[in-house]
């Protein structure tokens, strides 16, 4: 293999892996708050969607980039609203978001699907994507703010005994998550493909949410687990340019193939998993008034 | 000497309970107030309402002669007002330092923090060690944790939940000497118990609570534990029998060299640990929780499968490998710690709940379906013979109260007939009638020759019916003592784990 290709190959897997990044951080943050969203896949698709649309019909990349992430606000705030306030079963509300997306994105992007964009340079992203991770571990590990989070995340009733507002935390952490979500579908429209294609995310909301498994609810693990994932995804493509004869669909599956490996291999030692899982994940929390 | 907290006629109800009705009385700046109440009177509802956590349906506070209005812990906390919960509030996987912070007001820095901490440990005599995380703490250390992060935020009023509960005589001690000290610096402080002894020793007034009403506020000066315990019964509670003699020199169940090795920190290891008893026996097993109570209950039990190396033998017969059921066939019966969950499921029917327990035998089987005339025929009889106050066998398990339900069950384990009966916190937070008939029913059982283990926090239970106890401490099960030469003090040093 020629350096050239070597590079080539470390170019595709940067640009290819960046919306398992901003998917993965925010889902992390979220749980880290002990609250479980399913919902990144929909999330990720209507952020895809509504900026897609909004840059044809503004041509503006700063109207596209707000209103993408308002999506996600509006979403994440809904099904904020939902499992904390009406205490709803969080995964039943978060698959509930997921299939609302898919078909809420398929419906809008119906008459754009094959419209021409010019796509925005994706480094900008890669880079931010970067920071972000840094900025995430040191806002949990670093910050009273964070602390918080933790605290919520790991006890909500002694988190609120001493006075933390349990619901507003979780407010904030949702949304986060539910905008690196659109951000993360933004960049898939905008930068990776660039066009809007139905169910364009492909699963990769999903693999996001198993990242957050893999990553131990680390944000560097999750950065590591991030461009491993990616590199299976990219290996596929180069595996059939060498010319290695297995079906098509092989390599397409081996992306999710390696996924449920992954997790099978983290959840077989229970007890690592019960230490760093937040301990109040997925359980819904009620003032005892 | 001034009031700093009056509550006017407090009112709150829960659907079928009345927790507080009419509470009014006052308590007096820098002094030690104690809220005296059986499982169930309403004391942790009334401090629950000052500290904010729970809302009243009716009714004043006044803080220094002020009304207060509380509504979250955030605002009692602005008023001064800290509180240490009876299980406590303080995150596992977090350090101490991390914990500190958490329960601060304003925001400080680490080495700030550091310091602060370091002048009210030395002052009052703590020791604890800021980078360690919680999970690794004795259940002494984590109180201590709770008590300076409630003095870190310098408060006037500090609320203590069951404090000692969960201490050694030993850290009892301490912790009254701490109390006293911050007294003298001008702290309030609100303690909550149902121990009579300890109330006269370190509280200047006493508001005594029956079934969510206070019954009258005292100074302690001139009372002793049987005075204020007439007065927060209501009535004089007959002791259960001390046991006869064990005619059989027999062993009818044995635990040889019984350990285990788990890696999860927030288990406790049993380290080779030896029982031995007789029929007829009752041995009861003391210690703080969280010692290994739960992790030997659970060996004893086998639900989970738990590992370990040893031996368990039941009348000559090793069970080590013997599932929940098989080791109920061959007459070993439990009743668990958790009533509402695990003894019985809340949802179901008092038969239903009959039926899970007792589903290995073939009697309340038809081939494949129950057969509910029999189930309902013994939970008649469980209901009679045990005076379960309930309407009838069809109503949900989550509707009795808690002495109630512990009535059932254990009454359903008893009428199986066991030839070796395992009870952990049987009179755990029920009433003192039915706390007083199941003791007596214990009692009678092991006189008609039933072997029985009682997992207990409760020394003064143990103490009451059982011949021998044994102390688990850290995972490390001492040798069993004869109850007729055991004091206090031994039995302290050995929950301390200073066995001979």
């Amino acid at each position: 293999m020629s350096i050239e290709l070597i590079i080539g190959i470390l170019n595709i897997v940067l640009i290819s892996t960046t919306p398992l990044v901003f998917a993965g951080i925010g889902e992390l943050v979220t749980e880290k708050s002990g609250v479980l969203n399913l919902g990144l896949e929909g999330l990720m698709l209507v952020g895809a969607v509504t900026g897609f649309i909004t840059l044809v019909i503004t041509g503006n990349y700063f109207y596209s980039l707000f209103l993408s992430i308002i999506s996600g606000v509006i979403l994440s705030g809904i099904f904020a609203f939902l499992v904390l306030n009406l205490m709803t079963n969080q995964i039943a509300t978060g698959l509930a978001l997921t299939i609302f997306g898919i078909g809420l994105s398929a419906m809008l992007g119906k008459k754009f699907g094959g419209t021409p964009i010019n796509g925005l340079n994706p480094y900008y992203f890669i880079v931010i994507s970067f920071l972000l991770v840094f900025f995430v571990a040191y806002f949990l590990s670093k910050t009273k703010t964070g602390l918080i989070v933790r605290a919520v995340g790991e006890n909500h009733n002694s988190a609120y005994a001493l006075g933390y507002n349990v619901i507003k935390t979780r407010y904030l952490t949702i949304i986060f998550g539910g905008v690196m979500s659109s951000l993360a579908g933004y960049y898939i429209s905008i930068c990776y493909a660039p066009m809007w294609q139905e169910g364009m995310t492909a699963g990769r909301g999903w693999i996001a949410l198993a990242l957050v498994v893999f990553a131990t609810w680390k944000p560097w693990r999750l950065l590591v687990g991030a461009y491993i994932f990616g590199g299976v995804a990219i290996m596929q493509m180069n595996l059939q340019a060498i010319g290695v004869k297995l079906p098509g669909q092989f390599f397409n599956m081996m992306p999710y193939l390696a996924t449920i490996i992954v997790l099978v291999f983290i959840s077989s030692n229970k007890l690592r998993l019960k230490l760093s899982a937040p301990s109040s994940l997925n359980i819904p929390f009620e003032k005892n008034q | 000497m001034q009031s700093i907290v009056e509550f006017k006629k407090i009112f709150k109800s829960y659907p079928g309970v009345i927790a507080n009705e009419d509470v009014s009385f006052n308590i007096k700046e820098k002094s030690i107030h104690a809220i005296l109440g059986e499982n169930g009177a309403g004391k942790s509802t009334l401090v629950k309402i000052l500290y904010g956590h729970v809302k009243p349906d009716s009714g004043e506070i006044l803080i220094n002669s002020d009304l207060a209005i509380i509504n979250s812990p955030s605002t009692a906390k602005n008023l001064g007002i800290n509180m240490v919960f009876q299980h406590f509030s303080l995150f596992e996987s977090l350090t101490v330092a991390e914990n500190l912070i958490l329960g601060m007001n304003e925001n400080i820095s680490l080495s700030k923090l550091k310091d602060k901490s370091k002048t009210i440990c030395d002052k009052y005599g703590f020791n604890l060690n800021l980078n360690s995380p919680i999970s690794s703490l004795s259940v002494g250390q984590r109180q201590s944790v709770e008590i300076v992060r409630s003095l870190l935020n310098n408060p006037k009023i500090l609320i203590m939940d069951e404090p000692t509960s969960v201490l050694t005589p030993d850290e009892i001690s301490k912790l009254f000497k701490i109390l006293k000290n911050l007294v003298k610096d001008g702290l309030t402080v609100i303690f909550i118990s149902h121990k009579l002894e300890e109330i006269i020793n370190l509280s200047d007034f006493v508001t005594i609570m029956r079934n969510g009403k206070v019954v009258s506020t005292i100074s302690t000066q001139n009372e002793d534990p049987a005075t204020l315990g007439y007065k927060m019964l209501g009535y004089k509670v007959s002791k259960a029998k001390q046991v006869s003699d064990i005619n059989s020199s027999k062993d009818i169940f044995n635990i040889k060299n019984l350990s285990t090795q788990s890696k999860d920190p927030f288990t406790i290891n049993l380290n080779s640990i030896d029982l031995n008893l007789k029929k007829g026996q009752i041995l009861g097993i003391a210690g703080v929780a969280g010692n290994g109570q739960k992790e030997l209950m659970e060996i004893l039990l086998n639900e989970n499968d738990y590992e370990f190396s040893g031996d368990i033998i039941f009348k000559d017969l090793k069970i080590n490998n013997l599932s929940t059921f098989q080791r109920k066939s061959l007459s070993i019966s439990y009743v668990t710690e958790e009533r509402l969950g695990h003894s019985a499921v809340p949802e179901m029917s008092l038969s239903e709940n009959i039926f899970l327990s007792m589903n290995h035998k073939s009697e309340f089987k038809k081939g494949d379906f129950i057969n509910f005339e029999k189930i309902n025929s013994y939970a008649s009889d469980v209901i009679k013979n045990f005076n379960v106050d309930t309407p009838s066998y069809n109503v949900k398990a989550g509707k009795l109260s808690g002495g109630n339900l512990q009535k059932f069950i254990i009454g359903r384990e008893i009428m199986s007939n066991p030839e070796l009966l395992i009870l952990s916190q049987p009179t755990w937070g029920i009433d003192a009638g039915s706390e007083a008939f199941i003791k007596k029913t214990i009692v009678e059982l092991s006189q008609k020759g039933v072997s029985i283990i009682i997992i207990s926090h409760d020394l003064d239970e143990l103490l009451e019916v059982c011949h021998q106890i044994s102390v688990l401490y850290e995972g490390f099960l001492s040798n069993p003592l004869n109850v007729e030469d055991i004091n206090i003090t031994k039995l302290g040093k050995y929950m301390g784990g200073l066995f001979d």
